[in-house]
């Protein structure tokens, strides 16, 4: 629409502010909140790959950065951001099917989402822990 | 909506795709470039453990072998297109004002793009050049 002017005058419905937070409700903003966590984070990778690309020392920048303990927070977060963020896409899928939309499912499929975010991570970090 | 006096048939009024002019092709990139993004996430995942404490010349050792450089490129064409719908969905669910939203559109498209191409370009880097 080319005049945006009258929205502000009508009076919106009243959505999230009344609802007292429900574990489906947080996920479905959490993965929104992860995806752009997500996509704000891909710099960081790109960074890490052009750096690999220019120089030794570039590279080496990137790398102790990310090795770093503030890097390696942010690689920690990024991580369950990562996983959080498939595990609830595929909880998506399994809605496309027109599966999981009863009420004890959902609340299962947002706790598995989360719990499984959670020990995936660990378990990531404990394997690159353990090869290194 | 079309009136009663429409000349169309039912099948024309569903190709018309609605007032988006794309149907569920959003949608469908959408899940499918999900779909990939999948196995590839992972793949990434391991690509990162495996050079955990590698210096540069390690680091490239892995990167450059084509059984990880052609999945990575594959994941950065399927991430492109997945971070630029979402991000644009995040941007007309929240910016309803005309001139910033075109705005935020195109700097999403570029950034997406960007990142994207930044990224294959440093892999092929890896791969094939000096």
């Amino acid at each position: 629409m080319a005049d945006s002017k009258p929205r502000s005058e009508r009076p919106l419905s009243p959505h999230l502010e009344i609802y007292k937070p429900a574990m489906t409700m947080v996920m479905s903003i959490v993965h929104r909140v992860t995806g752009t966590a997500l996509y704000f984070g891909t710099v960081l990778v790109a960074a890490w790959l052009v750096s690999a690309a220019t120089s030794a020392s570039a590279f080496e920048t990137v790398h102790g950065f990310m090795g770093s303990w503030f890097g390696r927070i942010i690689l920690l977060g990024y991580t369950w951001a990562l996983l959080h963020h498939l595990l609830g896409g595929i909880r998506h899928f399994i809605w496309d099917t027109g599966r999981g939309y009863g009420a004890e499912e959902r609340s299962f499929l947002a706790h598995a989402t989360l719990a499984g975010s959670i020990g995936l991570t660990i378990l990531v970090w404990i394997v690159a822990y353990v090869v290194r | 909506m079309e009136s009663s006096s429409s000349m169309k048939t039912p099948l024309k009024r569903v190709r018309g795709l609605g007032s988006a002019k794309s149907g569920t092709d959003h949608f469908l990139k959408q899940r499918f470039t999900a779909m990939a993004n999948v196995p590839l996430v992972l793949i990434m995942i391991g690509v990162v453990i495996a050079l955990v404490g590698k210096d540069a010349a390690a680091a490239k050792a892995v990167l450059s072998h084509p059984l990880v450089a052609i999945p990575m490129v594959l994941f950065f064409v399927s991430e492109m297109i997945h971070m630029r719908i979402g991000m644009q969905v995040i941007i007309e669910d929240y910016v309803h004002e005309e001139g910033p939203k075109i705005l935020l559109l195109a700097l999403n498209t570029f950034f997406s793009i960007a990142i994207g191409l930044s990224s294959i370009f440093a892999i092929l880097k890896l791969s094939f050049g000096a």
